[in-house]
């Protein structure tokens, strides 16, 4: 390209020439919004301005659906004493004792993760670590909740097997370990995988970094990676407009990571922090250098100026516009005073980090970019910001609600399994089903042990870190259930928050705090809309209720092809502490001769249920009832069995039930069990009066029931024989149903009565699917 | 005075931190290396620790050999400094040709985290004097590159001089000969692709255990030190 074919478009030329038609539409603006832009400047925008709003004003950057919505989670937040940062920033920071702090938020990367599997799984990591980076902390672990569509369907077999090398050659190249996440198969799913990544970090509650641009004199220093021309999404628009058609300009709309340029810029940054270099630090990822110099100058003293032309770029050719708008990744933004100068640029320099000094922070209110010496945008940067649109999208519950929640999957209208052999048989048909089989194939891909302080990690109820010597330690699980959240998406989404809690205080953590990633259909869909705005009403309500304050978070719309729209999904990630790591409860049957106990009231449960998914194909009914006063008195219980000493095995019980639980402690620990199933025990030593009649009436609970039941608000436990009384006594005086349903032993899986399943033949069901599917 | 164990950090390194983790909990003092500083600030023994140097360009391994830290390491070791490579670390010493041989990308391609058993092959290097030739450990591998290859004449070299240090009960990766580790001749310079790092305590180790099986790797090597 030549000199001449392109021309910048200056804030005097935008001033002069009032009437250009710009291609506002093809960017995604809409024609008020446009109006809008144009009455804020007092001009029509220069394109570099136009493309700035475009993408602050994006959906993906201004939340303007999901606002009026998300604002619940401040209003209705529980009042605690832990929480330092709240969302808004770029991770929520909380007080885990001493003089620790951690940080935690989940991302979506769904829509790059379809078109490019790898790279946009690797570039969800990247771009979720930098964010907790920004915070002052080491990052120190990442989780990865994957939905897919269904497991032998052919895009499955594209999708999936990127996704998870990109996961695992992003994440362990940063020497982050995988801690935990889910692997999820529904149909629902086919052309719009979710892949959300959740990371935390660890830092000092002293060093708590903000993205702010304060004090006028300060430079705007960009470092890591050069700029290329990756990620630009939609920029193709404005080239055809005004760049010569000849510039060669076929590039990837996913932005491509380099893992080793990210680990270096973790390790530079850390160091930079450690002597206190920035006074505000910004990480570039979605929307890029646009949102990083809006972002500082609009929550700092107010005003940057900026040389956009001394940006490092990796392609010479590429325009402003284009510089603005690109997403290529591992770059960082900071606010340095020019006496902390010196030594900054002499720890990158040790790290091999480009640094360049691009702008200063100035009082002005106005954020100014010059391209060679001319003006390219003059704005407020609040209103990029922060005064994007909001909108009050309408929405209705869909007509097919009431039909679909009509649809319930009682033994009329859905065959059970009878007789022992036939539960047998489905026993081993769940097991193997892609959803509840085991997933080493997919996990062997990611390091969980780099750091050396990984207690806890997958097939655990939750992951667990070792954070300090003396033993504290965090513990994280992220759970959701499509199907439950389409059935009712209000308490489809409290129970995804019930079950990461449960997961959470199953390994013996005290939950604390939520992080949640909102993937849905188009906000556009006014049923859709109705999902969401149901989601965070429950959401909300139920952190209220649990004390677990949501710290940040993630919303993904659009998930969607056509009009069909995934299940509404809300992806919840709780963080608990732990005193001592070394308290750990793990799920594993380790120790024969103990006594199984099963806490929680057992239902006939089966709407949304995984075995009305895998054996029927059928999705209808009501999702599990849930009683959130249950559940924290669930927690306590487990929380303290594990203080106290008394337990020896525990796992939350969720999709596929009872039997799903036990099979999978067996075989962890490489012991059988003998059942009885609650239909033909006594209520041992709880009063009936405790009890709800309707609920736990022995008579009403047949084998498939007690089995496969997907109850909310329940968990299995081994505990040695000589605490056993301690702990039922426990149980009854918070009011929690406990059964004795068996003994740990032998080498098979013995339900009385009804069927024997040998360990051997139960872990090749287990272990067989994803190889054969995928290996 | 303890033995003072260091560490080499190279840009893209990973597992340093439980490499020094692991020379404190045998009771050595942890010294960390700079791969820009050519000084081996007095230590008695050498760790080059798992990762992706300069991110595994052009080869794993290919660039970190040529690093300021390397010159000194690569003439330590020929005069008997105690060397260890360990995944990445390994690569490198290949890479440097203080060993023979190559790790090339694993057979079915894919990353593998597992843990595994090895057989000890060797006790007569420094690193492995306080296991028994025959003894089964417990160790994780976690690599992409890990599969060993050598001609056949260097292999039975290998072999015919006692020099293959661990090799897996059951190969994970396709290695010649099942080997997961090697030593140079004098017995001072260990390559290993299993992490013994990762397993040396009971809270972080293998699971089901047993989880402290690479604990020996360090003792040995330390006992060598007090011997000295």
């Amino acid at each position: 390209m030549t000199e001449n074919a392109y021309q910048v478009d200056t804030v005097s030329r935008a001033t002069e020439t009032p009437e250009t038609e710009q291609p506002y539409a093809a960017l995604g603006v809409k024609d008020d919004e446009y109006a809008r832009i144009r009455e804020i400047l007092g001009r029509r925008p220069t394109s570099s301005e136009l493309a700035m709003y475009s993408v602050m004003w994006s959906e993906h950057c201004s939340y303007k659906s999901s606002k009026v919505h998300l604002k619940q989670f401040g209003e209705k937040a529980p009042e605690v004493d832990f929480l330092l940062v709240g969302p808004g920033e770029n991770a929520g920071v909380v007080d885990v004792g001493g003089d620790l702090a951690v940080t935690f938020k989940i991302e979506s990367h769904n829509h790059p993760s379809y078109v490019e599997p790898y790279q946009g799984a690797a570039t969800g990591v990247g771009g979720i670590v930098r964010d907790i980076l920004t915070m002052g902390a080491r990052p120190v672990a990442v989780l990865d909740p994957l939905r897919f569509g269904p497991a032998d369907a052919a895009d499955t077999h594209r999708v999936l097997p990127g996704v998870v090398r990109g996961i695992g050659g992003y994440g362990n190249s940063l020497g982050l370990p995988n801690i935990g996440g889910e692997v999820v198969f529904d149909a629902c799913y086919s052309g719009n995988p979710l892949v959300n990544a959740l990371s935390l970090g660890v830092l000092k509650k002293s060093e708590i970094k903000l993205a702010r641009a304060d004090g006028p004199g300060n430079r705007v220093v960009l470092f890591g990676a050069r700029t290329g021309g990756d990620g630009i999404g939609g920029a193709s628009v404005l080239a055809s407009a005004t760049f010569d058609e000849d510039k060669p300009s076929k590039r990837p709309s996913v932005q491509v990571g380099d893992p080793f340029m990210e680990k270096v810029l973790i390790e530079c940054c850390l160091e930079i922090y450690a002597e206190d270099l920035v006074t505000g630090i910004q990480d570039l990822g979605a929307a890029g250098l646009s949102c990083a110099t809006t972002e500082l100058a609009a929550a700092g003293t107010g005003g940057m100026d900026v040389q956009l032309d001394l940006a490092p770029l990796r392609d010479a050719t590429l325009v402003p516009e284009e510089i603005l708008m690109s997403e290529s990744q591992e770059r960082m933004m900071a606010v340095v005073t020019p006496e902390n100068l010196p030594r900054f640029f002499a720890i990158c320099e040790k790290w091999d980090v480009i640094a360049t000094v691009i702008g200063t922070v100035t009082d002005s209110g106005r954020l100014r970019m010059t391209w060679h010496g001319e003006t390219i945008v003059d704005v407020d940067p609040r209103t990029l910001a922060h005064q994007g649109p909001v909108y009050e999208r309408p929405y209705h519950r869909p007509e097919w609600q009431d039909s679909l929640q009509a649809d319930v999957p009682d033994s009329a209208r859905l065959e059970r399994p009878k007789s022992g052999e036939q539960l047998r048989e489905t026993v081993l048909r769940m097991i193997a089903s892609p959803n509840l089989a085991d997933k080493t194939w997919v996990l062997e891909q990611y390091d969980h042990r780099v750091r050396g302080n990984t207690v806890l990690a997958h097939g655990e109820d939750s992951g667990m870190l070792r954070l300090s010597e003396d033993g504290l330690g965090i513990a994280l699980s992220t759970d959701g259930n499509g199907r439950y959240t389409k059935l009712d998406p209000y308490f489809g989404a409290q129970l995804a928050l019930a079950e990461a809690y449960r997961n959470v205080a199953a390994t013996g953590a005290k939950p604390l705090a939520v992080t949640d990633c909102l993937n849905f259909g188009s906000p556009e869909d006014p049923e859709v809309m109705w999902q969401f705005a149901e989601a965070c009403r429950g959401l909300a309500d139920a952190c209220l209720e649990l004390g677990t304050p949501v710290t940040g978070g993630n919303v993904s719309f659009y998930n969607q092809t056509g009009a069909e729209a995934i299940h509404p999904t809300p992806i919840i990630g709780v963080l608990g502490v732990i005193d001592d790591v070394a308290r750990r409860t793990r799920s594993a049957f380790e120790t024969e001769g103990e006594i199984l106990l099963l806490l929680g009231e057992t239902r006939d449960e089966f709407g949304g249920s995984e075995w009305a998914h895998v054996v029927h194909g059928h999705l209808g009914g009501l999702p599990p009832k849930l009683d959130l006063e249950r559940e924290r008195q669930l927690a306590e219980i487990l929380i303290a069995g594990s203080r106290d000493g008394m337990l020896s095995a525990a796992h939350d019980l969720s999709d596929g039930g009872l039997v799903q639980a036990i099979a999978e402690s067996c075989l962890r620990g490489g012991h059988g069990a003998r059942v009885v199933l609650p239909s033909e025990l006594d209520l041992g030593n709880i009063d009936p009066g405790d009890i709800d009649p309707g609920n736990i009436d022995p008579g009403n609970i047949d084998p498939f029931v007690a089995l496969f039941s997907e109850s909310a608000g329940r968990a299995v436990v081994a505990v040695p024989r000589s605490e056993e009384l301690r702990f039922t006594d426990m149980c009854k005086f918070r009011g929690v149903p406990v059964a004795r349903i068996g003994v740990v032993d032998g080498d098979a899986l013995d339900v009385q009565d009804q069927f024997t399943i040998p360990l051997d033949e139960l872990r090749e069901a287990w272990t067989g699917t994803f190889p054969a599917l995928f290996g | 005075m303890p033995a003072r164990i260091g560490v080499v950090t190279f840009p893209g390194t990973q597992d340093d931190t439980d490499a020094l983790r692991a020379a404190r909990v045998v009771g050595a003092e942890p010294v960390p290396l700079w791969h820009r500083d050519p000084s081996l600030h007095d230590v008695d023994a050498v760790i080059l620790p798992g990762g992706f140097s300069y991110g595994d360009y052009l080869r794993c391994g290919a660039i970190a050999r040529f690093s300021p830290v390397m010159e000194s390491v690569i003439a330590g070791a020929r005069e008997g400094l105690p060397v260890l490579g360990i995944c990445n670390g390994f690569q490198i010493l290949c890479e440097s040709h203080l060993l023979p041989g190559a790790l090339i990308r694993n057979a079915g391609t894919l990353f593998i985290n597992r843990d595994v058993k090895l057989r000890i092959g060797s006790t007569s290097t420094v690193w492995t004097s306080d296991y028994e030739v025959g003894q089964e450990i417990l160790i994780p591998i976690k690599n992409g590159e890990g599969k060993f290859a050598a001609d056949e004449h260097t292999l039975d070299e290998l072999e015919a001089e006692g020099r293959i240090v661990a090799r897996y009960v059951e190969n994970p990766n396709g290695s010649a000969r099942d080997i997961a580790g090697i030593a140079n001749a004098a017995g001072n310079v260990v390559g290993l692709m299993p992490h013994p790092e990762h397993a040396i305590e009971e809270l972080t180790g293998p699971y089901p255990g047993p989880a402290t099986d690479g604990l020996a790797f360090f003792t040995s090597v330390l006992k060598q030190m007090v011997n000295a």
